[in-house]
């Protein structure tokens, strides 16, 4: 004990020097901007105040009345709430399939398909966002070739209104279900065999043994695949960016992400901008605050 | 219904699935090696009618992409390298050394892991702007020199290292910089390996922030340099095709090659509590 004592010193000035660079990065570059987000949007700041900084004013909650106000921000988050409710449960649901499908005991060359549903995933964003781009041209483009093959008219994927929404969110779920059928599969090997075996000498069918015992197991899965695709399809920006010229058609396409990136970094609006970028993180934050209480009283 | 049957239409799904997932990385290449204009032909062509370079070679001559590709390379490896090191020294710190209020710290650092990046984007950019590193390779690697993920996964791994061996090497008058060298970081090296290539491929497939911080076309990255390709030279497929083959080819090659690494990484940052 002696020793220890005279070593504590010594031990807390070595976690000083160990810690200092992260926390310095972390605090600089990570929380301090966060705490300045909600002063800035606040503020008018915008592209006189870039020039001289004299020229930045107070205005309370003007930004986020002028928001609530604004038909662009309620049309970008319209489109958000649509590709995140639409394409997150969809690569989640692609991915569990997948992963019920190699996880069967029928199914070989199991690790050769893992790899290639998981290539995707490992790809740019913006490099396959730009082949879909052209593989959903309605003249030559692959995608309406193929479906050609089954007797449907061609569509026009990214110029139409209706169906550019849905193109983007195909181009999200292919890129994408591979990572959660990587923990899906891992999640599904973690089950017990002999819960099945039990359930089974009870008697129960397949599809029960599926609803009771497979789905409740992944719970924990599930929880932390929805938090996290929640999280990361709310930000969706790259592929509105590349693939319809920055939210076409008709702002069919334009995210909050992508409002906040016009507002701030191509108006300098960045007053107007932060408020965005607030409010965009409150209804993130709620979104998974939501799926937690969700998994609590599941579990109550 | 009967195994064997079940057994060829499992396999079948799979085939459609895996063709379906291939489809459009294989097109990318086919379409890149066509002569101009191939890949806008009607009925459109799924292989080259005889397979050309010469995209490639505009791309490195008048587009000058292998600067491109050396800014990609330089971005992604140095913050690799430069987080590695500081989420290790910070990560071990949270787990291994005795300091006073150390979990009340690592505690409100993992509440701040659930406030969403996006929003500290605006301030981050006019506070790097005041240190003069807008359109500089630091300020694109500086950012994510360190992250609470990082810093949280190296810790768990870290505590799993027996205190006896740190305090036995501190008996025998070895300094903590000595001990996080020669006994810790080694130890740490599967952990290392994988938070390594997870951050390689992170930062080379990065774009919002790249795009916003890199103003001269000189420094570009891979996708920003992409994203401004795309609006000039939208009618050549094939270019595009070429540019796309470049951005993702060495991505994919690292992941095949180290696979396993990359895999038990991202499961490892997915199960842990």
């Amino acid at each position: 004990m002696a020793v220890d004592r005279r070593r504590v010193p010594g031990e807390v000035r070595a976690a000083l020097f160990f810690l200092a660079p992260g926390l310095l990065v972390i605090g600089l570059f990570f929380l301090l901007p966060i705490a300045a987000s909600v002063l800035l949007s606040l503020t008018d700041f915008d592209i006189y105040a870039l020039g001289d900084v004299r020229n930045v004013r107070v205005v309370g909650l003007r930004n986020f009345s002028r928001l609530l106000a604004d038909p662009l921000f309620w049309t970008s988050l319209r489109n958000t709430f649509y590709f995140v409710l639409v394409g997150g449960p969809l690569t989640l649901s692609v991915a569990l399939a997948a992963a019920l499908l190699l996880h069967s005991k029928l199914v070989r060359w199991k690790g050769l398909f893992r790899t290639i549903f998981f290539a995707p995933y490992i790809t740019t964003l913006v490099a396959v966002a730009i082949v879909f781009r052209y593989l959903y041209h309605p003249r030559f483009g692959g995608l309406n070739r193929v479906l050609e093959l089954f007797g449907i008219p061609a569509i026009d994927w990214l110029g139409n209104p209706k169906w550019a929404m849905p193109a983007i969110i195909l181009l999200a779920v292919w890129k994408n279900f591979g990572y959660a059928m990587i923990l899906f599969i891992a999640g599904l090997q973690a089950i017990p065999e002999s819960l099945y075996e039990a359930a089974r000498l009870d008697g129960a069918g397949r599809l029960q043994l599926f609803r009771r015992i497979t789905v409740p197991m992944l719970a924990p899965t599930f929880l932390f695949l929805g938090v996290l695709t929640t999280i990361g399809y709310f930000q969706f920006f790259a592929e509105p960016y590349v693939m319809t010229g920055g939210g076409g058609p008709l702002n069919a396409t334009l995210s909050t992400g992508l409002l906040m990136y016009k507002q701030g970094f191509r108006w300098w609006n960045m007053g107007y901008a932060a408020a965005i970028a607030v409010v965009l993180g409150l209804v993130i934050l709620a979104f998974s605050a939501l799926q937690f209480r969700i998994e609590r009283r599941r579990n109550a | 219904m009967k195994r064997p049957v079940a057994s060829v239409l499992l396999h079948l799904v799979l085939l459609v699935g895996g063709v379906a997932a291939l489809a459009p990385l294989a097109w990318m290449v086919a379409a890149s090696l066509m002569p101009t204009g191939e890949a806008n032909s009607f009925p459109p062509r799924f292989l080259p009618s005889r397979p050309t370079l010469v995209h490639y070679r505009e791309l490195f001559t008048r587009l000058n992409i292998g600067r491109t590709f050396g800014s990609s390379l330089l971005v992604a490896s140095a913050t690799t390298i430069v987080s590695l090191l500081f989420n290790s020294m910070a990560g071990y710190a949270f787990a291994k050394l005795r300091f006073p209020g150390r979990d009340r710290l690592f505690g409100a650092l993992l509440v701040a892991m659930v406030i969403p990046a996006p929003i500290a984007m605006l301030p981050l950019f006019l506070l790097l702007r005041s240190l003069g590193l807008v359109n500089s390779y630091a300020g694109v690697v500086l950012p994510a020199a360190s992250t609470i993920l990082g810093v949280f996964l190296i810790r768990q791994f870290a505590r799993g290292i027996p205190d006896d061996l740190l305090d036995a090497a501190r008996l025998d008058g070895a300094g903590e910089l000595k001990l996080y060298r020669k006994i810790v970081l080694p130890l740490l090296r599967p952990v290392l390996t994988t938070l390594a290539i997870v951050t390689f491929l992170a930062t080379w497939n990065d774009f919002i922030w790249p795009l916003i911080v890199l103003t001269d076309e000189r420094r570009y990255t891979l996708p920003v340099a992409l994203a401004s390709l795309v609006g000039e030279h939208v009618q050549d497929t094939e270019l595009m095709m070429a540019g796309s083959v470049l951005t993702v080819l060495p991505v994919l090659l690292l992941f095949l090659l180290l696979q396993k690494q990359y895999i038990e990484g991202i499961t490892l940052g997915g199960l842990k509590e």
